[in-house]
């Protein structure tokens, strides 16, 4: 069980975050406001509280892994890392500019932290899939995670490794959904549906958690009893809300791939309560 | 921006397209649109909007989205399918391959951002490899346009053709080239500027730089031939052939990877007819990267200016050769 003191830090470390998402993004000019802002709780419980990493040393034999799945939710990806110490937090700044080592999409090959290269949808999960085969090979004591986006999980790759990463019985593995309910076109439901979505992984063979995505107590729960789950993945669908904490982008879709701009990174702040 | 770049007119080449599918949605009853949640970016929304019901939106699945536009074709629908140039042809290759492209179905790809002016969005998101993987498919033709006008001309042509074919569209707005009477003529460069020093082909966003790049070479006294090479599939054999004839030196210019693309296509008619000087400016075995699409252009020599100076390095060539 947490305690309330770590619920109280980690919900600190999701402010934090926010601020930073948003400050980067409104600088890069381009980017993907909505989906970031949905899955800062889902990051920090990973980075803060569940994960063994070691940001001064990226490649640690012992590390556990983390995919980004839903590539375009680099600018929260990044935003952890720099405040775990993969990088300097000034580095956020450069998003997206011609040479920085932070690209619109995750790169594995310049991002300290990142540990494959995502962006195109879909691809993630076997990844994680193949890390996972890799740590039990292995015999490692480490874990992998990702983070998929729902409308991502139309893409049928997905179920592949959902089939996949269950009959290899990877146990190692724990997926969390952002189940925030939009993609680019507008609502899941309207544009694909991907309901009964719980009962699909469950059909599939996996343990399935149902959370709520900003609850931190919530999440860092089912983290923990996700890693006592043995001889199957397990997946987090945390119900989330797209452009989470800023009341102007929540649920407003046209920040799927849009930015704040100068006035609107001003109110977002003050809202976020940036300065308290 | 040079004082005659920024007197240029800029038109969508993807605005072009959703504007001239609603058109050709009127006359035809039988066109259907099939998207994967990128509409809005395709610009296939504005079809979405006026015919609900022949659009379909597959959600984010391109090979389904290739599948079923495949299923709709061969009971009889013109089917036009959309979504970003990487996902289009890199993500369902195979699904095109199968049940597009071999079985000769009458599907029209039609993309949007292609080539690495699809900026900040970085590697995943460009497309550098799409005339190469479209261009060796048996039955697909393959066009790129060089301007907004053009593409409403191609596409309009997509419609009346059996068959499948790839279009590639862009991101940014295009500098205006032609206009309403443009006419296009599948397999046919167009010469839009004569030279006799030496012939650039170009497609794409290449067109209007080589253009450019000509003007400055004129002032050198330089003579360029510049040739819209938007139909690289089926190509011009016998324009690039007589133009190596008339010029003795050849660039090539595209948005693109060097390898499989028009510098490509045209150096395999070359080498087997007239093999010729020839230097292909394009995207050097590298993937492309994050940065404003100026700054890209830059970075890989899609400009004018490495027009320019690859012009005065085939010239170079073209006299050792004479000398030699
Ligand atoms: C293969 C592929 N197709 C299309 C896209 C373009 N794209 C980027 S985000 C997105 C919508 C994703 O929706 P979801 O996974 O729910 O993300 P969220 O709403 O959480 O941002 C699409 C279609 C892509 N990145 N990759």
């Amino acid at each position: 069980m947490v305690t309330d003191k770590v619920i109280l830090e980690l919900g600190k470390k999701a402010k934090l975050m926010r601020i930073n998402i948003l400050k980067m993004l409104t600088k890069a000019g381009s980017g993907h406001t909505g989906g970031s802002l949905s899955a800062v709780e889902l990051l920090v419980s990973l980075y803060f509280y569940k994960m063994r990493h070691n940001p001064a040393d990226p490649k640690w034999e012992e590390r556990d892994k983390f995919v980004l799945s839903k590539g375009h939710a680099a600018p929260a990806f990044y935003s952890v890392l720099a405040l775990s110490g993969y990088f300097p937090i000034e580095e956020l700044m450069n998003l997206r500019k011609l040479g920085s080592i932070l690209r619109g999409h995750p790169f594995s090959a310049v991002t300290p932290g990142v540990e494959v290269s995502t962006g195109s949808l879909g691809q993630g999960l076997s990844m994680a899939g193949g890390m996972a085969i890799a740590g039990k090979l292995d015999k490692k004591n480490t874990r992998v995670y990702a983070i998929l986006g729902d409308g991502e999980c139309q893409e049928g790759q997905i179920w592949e490794s959902a089939m996949s990463c269950a009959h290899y019985k990877l146990d190692n593995l724990c997926v969390l959904i952002d189940r925030n309910g939009f993609q680019i076109d507008g609502p899941i439901m309207k544009i694909m549906e991907v309901e009964p979505f719980a009962q699909k992984w469950k059909a599939f063979g996996w343990e399935v958690f149902e959370v709520d995505g900003h609850n931190l107590r919530e999440i860092t729960d089912a983290l923990d009893s996700a890693e006592k789950v043995r001889g199957r993945p397990s997946v987090i669908i945390a119900e989330t809300i797209k452009g989470k904490g800023v009341s102007f982008i929540e649920n407003e879709n046209r920040f799927h791939g849009t930015t704040p701009t100068k006035e609107e990174l001003e109110k977002a702040l003050k809202e976020i309560g940036a300065d308290e | 921006m040079s004082k005659e770049s920024s007197l240029k007119k800029f038109y969508g080449t993807r605005e072009a397209y959703g504007e001239t599918l609603v058109k050709l949605g009127r006359i035809n009853r039988d066109i259907v649109v099939l998207d994967a949640d990128l509409s809005g970016s395709t610009k296939t929304s504005m079809f979405a909007k006026e015919f609900p019901d022949r659009f379909f939106n597959m959600g984010v699945a391109e090979q389904n989205l290739i599948g079923t536009a495949a299923g709709l074709a061969a009971s009889g629908k013109t089917v036009f399918v959309s979504t970003f140039a990487v996902f289009l042809t890199g993500r369902a290759w195979e699904q095109v391959r199968q049940s597009v492209s071999f079985p000769k179905q009458n599907v029209k790809l039609v993309s949007s951002h292609g080539g690495i002016t699809v900026g900040p969005d970085g590697a995943s998101h460009q497309s550098t490899e799409d005339i190469s993987l479209m261009r060796t498919l048996a039955n697909m033709k393959v066009v790129i346009p060089a301007d907004a006008y053009e593409v409403k001309k191609v596409v309009e042509y997509a419609a009346n053709f059996k068959g499948p074919i790839y279009i590639r569209c862009s991101r940014d707005k295009f500098p205006v080239l032609f206009d309403e009477d443009y006419v296009f003529e599948l397999g046919k460069g167009k010469i839009l500027r004569d030279g006799k020093d030496a012939t650039i082909f170009a497609c794409g966003i290449m067109v209007s730089a080589s253009l450019e790049a000509a003007s400055v070479l004129e002032q050198e006294g330089i003579d360029v031939r510049v040739v819209n090479m938007s139909s690289l599939k089926p190509i011009d054999e016998d324009l690039i052939i007589r133009s190596a004839d008339d010029t003795g030196a050849i660039i090539t210019a595209e948005e693109h990877s060097i390898i499989g693309g028009l510098g490509s296509a045209v150096a395999e008619i070359l080498g087997e007819n007239r093999p010729t000087p020839m230097i292909r400016v394009g995207i050097k075995d590298r993937f492309g990267m994050s940065g404003s699409s100026e700054d890209l252009l830059r970075e890989y020599g899609l400009t004018a200016t490495n027009l320019v100076n690859s012009a005065k390095k085939v010239l170079e060539k073209k006299g050792e050769r004479v000398k030699a």
